[in-house]
């Protein structure tokens, strides 16, 4: 493989991996607001269970995708970061805001409930802000005048195909943060909050589906080229349809006390996600931002690629003990999971 | 104002919001490993309470710091592409490994929190020491980027492209360990008095002699040790970043010094205002000879002035005031550190006068302006460039307009989390009080450091 599509693995194995932790982290945070007043089904304490560590994280994967950006793609950092401007700003108000409350909300009791709420609504929008650099990147409102590059703002708005993609980033968000936080709830033996979050991924299951239908109908009037290159890879598509139907009969399943095997949907619902995203991916090349720039041509210097391949591999083996610990400490140690409601932390 | 200089109006309200909370990010992780290692040496049980309230205030200040920064890593981006199309091709490396660091932070703070109770008191150590290091590292490296900005290496550029990229020389620049190494080391200043301004107020408010009292008196001696030890250090470190000015970036030390004629034996001016009609510092006081001595070890070194540049290069000439207040600021805290040890441990008294301990509940806000004041002194003196001699700070900029609009924003959205964090802190520690906290670790068997405390 030559390095430029090293490099464009990576970012796309970043952006993967973002999304699926973004969409987890905003929708925990979303639902965590949805169940406050239901004390007794533990909805909201199995998702502050797992947000309170791991948002910190999470948020560090966004700055890490920025970054493999401008270091691998200096030319696409250059016209991303002239035209996201606007939308760049308001994800970033909307970040700053949602964090800094959520992490406030543990801290002040009396007032925990309006944090939530503001954490909560600014949070789920979110995703589909940052959704919309995808449409952003298809390049019909970006415009080249006098060698400066500028996005229509309104145009994009106008869009069917950036409120297909903005609606499939909600739903999304709330359908994978269901179906974590009911594999969650079940290992936590929390079973009223499991009942809770299977519900909600079995409705939004289907609505996510739909958006992607929505997406596929709107990118082909708009941008052709990018939806033939996608039929291309129909087969791949029809894999992730598979791995949909494999994480409903998840939910499904008998197993035990409770209908379901959540774990088996998490997994094959991420792997509908992957599948998705690399017929996606794959048919979005050599462009980044189309027609103007392409990986080829925003490549960084080749020596500089070289030293941050590098950085990459020895990041990765020098964090991934650590991941593992944070996995076995959060994710999969009974005594954090199923600590009884009179330990949970004001943290 | 024009679209450059809006740009950076946002871009610096961004930087100098955030490095408050950067620092006392870095700052903070020290003195609480402190207080835990003082705690297992002599298990005092008041060393495990300052490092359990230390560590409430380094999460809830995280939840600024962090998207903070953030919006500091990506506002480079959106307002900065020229530069940063630079940067991407020459040092990418230290905000990768940056990322890196962030992951180490990030990680071993939740553990430390969220899995205390769960965690042997030595894992607890190591997870400080992460964190610790972590924060650090994040510093040290994203400090390089500003190293290479006054000192660039590595790349040349030859008709508008770059070629001869060593990306690890670019790493490796001139003034990365000197600029880095005084980011640091101010940092732990920062953490240090913050400790010592809350502790001093509380001191004030409590009885002399009570319990309390003497708590908010044994983390004030320890912030005293820290910040002494540490503002001597940043100290001389600071003597050679001036000494580095010297040798690369001769018109900024010039600014910084209110020197307009190249000259040996040249005085150094502490204090007054630099004015350019008269080509000299009103009001200053004059020290023969002083300059060159400090910035070559000899009263023979030639310092270049100000004249010996084109007027458009020059850095603005305020920043021979922000030189001074940011060298004022760091003698003061290393005098009232020693100060105040002498007075405890030499002489042996048992209470602190009131009007030093009003020092010391200042001395916290000081050091804060003290790192404001470098900050931009460091930045401002390093116009017109972006990258010196290379890049100027008008190629660097976006040419999206409308950025009026998002400064007010940003600005009501730093307002707003700066009003919420003070808010927060102050709530949390009225509901949750040093005697509950006290009484608590008196009490055997109830875990002071569980994340259900």
């Amino acid at each position: 493989m030559s390095d430029v599509y090293l490099a464009v693995t990576i970012l796309w194995g970043f952006v993967f991996i973002y999304a699926v932790m973004a969409t987890m982290d905003f929708g925990a945070g979303f639902w965590s607001m949805i169940y406050i007043n239901h004390a007794k089904t533990k909805a909201t304490t199995v998702a502050n269970r797992y947000l309170s560590p791991t948002w910190e994280v999470t948020n560090t994967f966004i700055v890490a995708l920025v970054v493999a950006v401008y270091s691998m793609f200096p030319k696409g950092a250059y016209t991303l970061g002239t035209v996201l401007l606007i939308p760049g700003s308001l994800i970033l108000i909307l970040l700053a805001i949602r964090s800094a409350f959520l992490v406030f909300s543990h801290f002040v009791e009396e007032y925990e409930k309006i944090l939530v709420y503001i954490s909560g609504i600014t949070g789920i929008l979110i995703p589909g802000l940052l959704i919309s650099v995808l449409p952003i990147t298809h390049g019909n409102y970006v415009y080249v005048i006098g060698g400066k590059e500028t996005l229509d703002l309104a145009g994009l708005f106008s869009s069917p195909n950036e409120y297909a993609f903005f609606g499939f980033a909600i739903s999304s968000t709330l359908f994978l943060s269901s179906l974590l936080l009911a594999d969650y709830s079940k290992a936590s033996e929390e079973l009223d909050a499991y009942k809770v979050y299977r519900r909600d991924a079995i409705i939004l299951g289907p609505i996510s589906l739909l958006m992607a239908v929505f997406i596929m109908l709107t990118l082909r009037t708009e941008s052709s080229w990018l939806y033939n290159k996608m039929m291309d890879n129909f087969p791949f598509l029809l894999l992730s349809l598979l791995f949909f139907l494999i994480g409903g009969l998840g939910l499904f399943l008998p197993s035990g006390k409770v209908k379901g095997k959540p774990r088996l949907a998490v997994i094959a619902v991420t792997l509908q996600y992957l599948a998705a995203s690399y017929v996606y991916g794959r048919a979005h090349l050599p462009y980044i931002v189309y027609p103007y720039v392409t990986v080829h041509s925003a490549f960084t210097d080749p020596s500089s690629f070289h030293a941050v391949f590098i950085m990459y591999i020895a990041g990765f083996v020098i964090l991934f003990p650590g991941f593992i610990y944070f996995w076995s400490l959060f994710m999969n140690d009974k005594r954090y999971l199923r600590r009884k409601r009179a330990d949970q932390s004001p943290e | 104002m024009s679209d450059l200089l809006l740009a950076r109006s946002l871009f610096g309200t961004t930087m100098a919001f955030h490095i408050i909370f950067a620092t006392i990010g870095v700052g903070l992780p020290l003195m609480i490993l402190t207080a835990e290692l003082l705690y297992q040496k002599t298990k005092d049980q008041e060393y495990a309470v300052m490092a359990k309230r230390w560590t409430k205030v380094f999460a809830v200040q995280l939840g600024v710091g962090i998207p903070t920064g953030t919006i500091a890593g990506m506002q480079l981006s959106l307002l900065w592409p020229g530069f940063m199309a630079v940067i991407g091709k020459v040092m990418a490396l230290p905000f990768q490994i940056e990322i890196y660091a962030f992951f180490i932070e990030a990680l071993f703070m939740s553990i430390y929190v969220y899995a205390a109770e769960r965690i042997r008191p030595w894992m607890r150590i190591v997870s400080l020491i992460s964190v610790a290091i972590g924060a650090l590292a994040s510093a040290v490296l994203i400090t390089n980027v500003h190293a290479f900005q006054g000192t660039p290496d590595g790349f040349r550029i030859v008709n508008g492209r770059i070629v001869d990229v060593h990306p690890w020389k670019a790493f490796f620049n001139p003034s990365f360990l000197v600029t880095s190494g005084h980011v640091a080391l101010s940092a732990y200043i920062v953490g240090a008095f913050i400790i010592a301004s809350v502790s001093a107020f509380k001191m004030l408010k409590n009885d002399f002699g009570s319990r309390v009292y003497k708590f908010h008196q044994k983390a004030l001696m320890v912030s005293l040790v820290i910040g002494g030890v540490f503002s001597l250090l940043t100290a001389l470190n600071g003597h050679e970043s001036a000494q580095y000015l010297h040798r690369y970036q001769p018109e900024k030390l010039a600014a910084a010094e209110g020197l307009f004629e190249t000259q040996t034996h040249a005085p150094l001016t502490i204090g007054g205002l630099t004015d350019k009609e008269t080509q000299s510092v009103k009001w200053g006081l004059e020290v023969p000879w002083a300059l060159s001595f400090l910035a070559g070890n000899s009263f023979d070194t030639k310092v270049k002035g100000l004249n010996d540049f084109p007027e458009s290069d020059w850095p603005p000439l305020f920043a021979h005031t922000l030189f001074n207040a940011m060298v004022g600021v760091g003698s003061l805290l290393i005098v009232i550190a020693f100060g105040g040890l002498l007075w405890r441990k030499v002489l042996k008294k048992d209470r602190f006068p009131k009007w030093l301990i009003w020092v010391y509940v200042a001395s916290g806000p000081l050091a804060v302006m003290g790192i404001e004041f470098g900050w931009i002194f460091a930045c401002t003196g390093r116009q017109p460039w972006t990258i010196y001699h290379m890049l100027t700070t008008a190629q660097s900029v976006t040419t999206s307009t409308n950025i009026g609009t998002l400064f007010v924003l940003f600005v009501l959205v730093y307002a707003i989390l700066a009003f919420s964090v003070i808010f927060v802190l102050f709530h949390y520690f009225k509901k949750n009080t040093v005697a509950d906290d006290l009484n608590r670790a008196e009490q055997k068997g109830v875990p002071l450091f569980g994340s259900n405390s």
